[in-house]
């Protein structure tokens, strides 16, 4: 039994003389996890890792949940670490199992997010053979992890589960992969619990350099038209009260990207809201008309600059970043400083001083005024913008709101009042449908004492609805919010605005299922609303309910767009507002 | 422009592949890449000879170094660096021109490994340059074969003055 052998490891290490216990690779899988203060895990038994399911059937001390699909596994582990800051962690078997978690992986990837992935492999002998259920997952999955293992020694497994957890979750946080041949679980070696992680060739640097920020200290103090552009990297490090004190000290505005929503309160007189593609206005406006950009924990994406060349063009840049890489990449940067936010915020607060930005100010506050996110209503029909309005009123803005990819994505990053950090849930930078409603459920099973709300499209729902089961049969009380259009809507806005209205396969309508019907038939309760007022009944009852998952299926306006918008190829300050009359 | 950087690697089987993966994943170019084992056994020296804009060699370098087994990166080409190619060159080599193939051969400095009735295998070592002059030279008596491993370089350890 594992709590036997557990106590035995205590001892030994207090005694440092008694021999140690010799475990098998799965019960040294087991305790690494507990070891790593792993709570909870999401997965799918398969033939090699039958040993370490075994192992947890006997264990009290993990939460496994059984999901539907292992992508859905990956996306729930995704929106777990999100939600909580710590690494979420995958199980999955060989071949099948393992490549079903390559779409979860990538998303994990593209957005830095801490998740530790256990592949079972086939035996080592078979290992290269076309063996039953084999794939070089290690292959598979090189390019879009941080680092992966593949263990070839029982006695190598405890270390390398160490190594894994230390890479996933410091420097830049992503993907770790560790891959066990089904043998190496089932063969034994002596385990110790003592643990050392020696890396030559890994030692992010975390504390930004004090000339770097001094220089930044001086550019600050010269400008007059400073923005502040924030992203993940602020909740990666969780540095939200640093940037809220580095604004205000400052007086300067601040926007973020669709993954630093929720970094700084939007209620707030300073908040431009999100920037980019689907920016607002007057995010946009600033940026441009900037003198001073002060990117921190961001990566100056596409979806972001719009034209390179003129993005930003008239001011200084300074970039904060853990990732060396991420520096110039994209945006030739005038002062870099490496390091982690919390810590590169914390040494400079102390230094600045308050910009004299008061006509600055004037001016953004003119923009927000004259340019303010906007819809026109249709009669009794509902808007997309106003199901995400009435979602963001009845929880307050306080929700754990994570969304797929597409219109919703969009308006949900517009509409909803962001004030907390880990709030947010998007695939920013892979742009996943069927991403939102399990990493929902996951935030859900982080952080029980919050609401988490998956706000998703009728296209990408489908894509993972099936855990709709998992949530039932684990009672985990997550919301789903529909915004019904029967379209995949932003594929059918580009075909609208450029491909003179060509609706090629992008029309779902007539053959999507009954939503509410759908969640009845796996046990969650579903509602719909056409209007208003069925839409505030539905939300309420939403709210009310503690124990199994909400299914509400809004249907609205079919061929809303999303604006403002910056078309491909375009500057940022280049937007179309509204629809051609 | 010409890069040429030298990493050091931790000797693990698929770190060939993480940094061959970074380079076609992110499009940047290898000229020759070399391997072998370093000083240490348990680290292998790589060679790269990539070429691109500053930019673009700035990424691949910052790129590299974000990988977790490599240990170095030392992009060489502004340092006083010593670097060599070997090639073996295997060229068709009928009786009445023996004698001029040797005479080139010797030129360039190279050694002779080995002969057929019809072929010798020439070894040459040196700067790329060389080994493509040597190439040339050779090529109008018949190519049979050439392999060449890429360069391999170390820096310089007097840097002279800066």
């Amino acid at each position: 039994m594992l709590s036997v052998a557990k106590a035995k490891t205590f001892e030994a290490d207090q005694t440092g003389n008694q021999p140690l216990p010799e475990l098998s690779g799965a019960e040294i899988f087991v305790q690494s996890l507990v070891q790593q203060g792993v709570e909870t895990v999401f997965g799918y038994p398969g033939g090699v890792v039958l040993s370490v399911y075994d192992t947890l059937f006997k264990t009290k001390n993990i939460n496994h949940f059984l999901v539907r699909h292992e992508q859905g596994g990956t996306h729930a582990a995704d929106g777990y670490a999100r939600a909580t800051g710590k690494p979420g962690v995958v199980l999955a078997t060989s071949g099948p199992g393992a490549t079903n978690t390559v779409t979860g992986i990538a998303t994990a990837f593209m957005d830095s997010i801490p998740l530790v992935i256990f592949t079972g492999q086939v035996p080592l002998n078979l290992i290269g053979n076309d063996a039953f259920q084999e794939a070089d997952i290690l292959g598979i999955t090189r390019p879009i992890t941080k680092h992966s293992y593949l263990v070839r020694d029982v006695s190598e497994l405890a270390d390398t589960i160490s190594k894994a957890f230390h890479i996933a979750v410091s420097g830049r946080p992503g993907p770790v992969l560790v891959d066990i041949p089904k043998d190496v679980l089932l063969a034994k070696a002596p385990y110790n619990s003592k643990r050392r992680v020696k890396l030559a060739g890994y030692k992010p640097m975390t504390k930004g350099s004090y000339r770097q920020i001094m220089k930044a200290v001086e550019m600050i103090g010269e400008s007059r038209r400073p923005v502040i552009y924030a992203g993940g990297g602020v909740m990666h490090s969780n540095a939200a009260a640093e940037l809220r004190e580095f604004a205000q000290k400052l007086g300067a505005p601040v926007t973020t990207t669709l993954l630093g929503l929720g970094a700084y309160p939007e209620s707030d007189d300073l908040s431009l809201g999100m920037l980019g593609m689907h920016g607002t206005w007057y995010a946009n406006m600033a940026v441009s008309e900037s003198d001073l950009l002060i990117a921190i924990g961001a990566r100056f994406d596409d979806r972001v600059t719009g034209r390179i060349a003129d993005f930003a063009k008239n001011a200084q840049k300074i970039h904060i970043d853990i990732d060396p890489a991420s520096i110039s990449k994209n945006v030739e940067i005038d002062l870099p400083i490496v390091g982690d936010v919390k810590h590169v915020l914390s040494d400079l607060i102390p230094h600045v001083n308050a910009c004299d930005s008061k006509s600055w100010l004037a001016e953004i506050k003119k923009w927000k005024a004259d340019h303010p996110l906007r819809y026109e209503t249709n009669g009794p029909i509902l808007k997309p913008q106003q199901v995400i309005q009435a979602v963001s009123e009845v929880t307050k803005g306080q929700a754990i709101v994570a969304s797929d990819v597409g219109q919703h994505q969009m308006w949900t990053a517009q509409y909803y009042q962001f004030s907390e950090p880990r709030s947010h849930l998007s695939s920013g930078g892979l742009g996943t449908m069927g991403y939102g409603f399990p990493a929902a459920m996951g935030a859900a099973v982080g952080r029980p004492d919050r609401t988490a709300v998956a706000i998703v499209g009728d296209g990408g729902f489908q894509m993972t609805a099936m855990e709709l089961a998992t949530a039932v049969h684990y009672k985990i009380p997550v919301k789903i919010v529909i915004l019904n259009n029967g379209y995949l809507g932003m594929v059918r806005q580009w075909q609208e605005l450029f491909f003179e209205k060509r609706y090629s396969h992008s029309d779902l309508d007539a053959s999507n299922p009954d939503f509410v019907k759908m969640a009845e038939c796996y046990g969650a309760i579903g509602y719909r609303a056409h209007n208003s007022a069925e839409l505030d009944e539905a939300l309420k009852k939403m709210m009310a309910e503690q124990e199994l998952p909400v299914l509400v299926d809004a249907i609205v306006d079919r061929e809303e767009n999303v604006y403002p918008m910056v078309p491909a190829g375009a500057a940022i300050y280049e937007m179309i507002e509204e629809d051609a009359k | 422009m010409k890069h040429t950087i030298s990493l050091l690697v931790e000797n693990k089987s698929d770190a060939l592949q993480r940094i061959a993966g970074l380079f076609s994943g992110r499009g940047f170019n290898i000229d020759t890449i070399s391997v072998g084992r370093a000083e240490d056994p348990s680290h292998v020296r790589m060679t790269i000879v990539t070429h691109g804009e500053d930019r673009i060699i700035e990424q691949i370098t910052k790129q590299l170094h974000k990988l977790i087994d490599v240990v170095k990166v030392v992009d060489l080409t502004d340092m006083s660096f010593v670097n060599r190619e070997l090639a073996l060159i295997k060229v068709s080599a009928a009786e009445d021109v023996r004698a001029e193939i040797l005479q080139i051969v010797e030129v360039f400095r190279g050694k002779i490994i080995d002969i057929s009735p019809k072929t010798l295998t020439v070894e040459a070592t040196g700067s790329e340059d060389k080994v493509d002059a040597i190439i040339s030279m050779l090529r109008p008596y018949g190519l049979k074969e050439v392999a060449r491993t890429g360069r391999v370089a170390l820096k310089r350890e007097f840097q002279g003055e800066t």
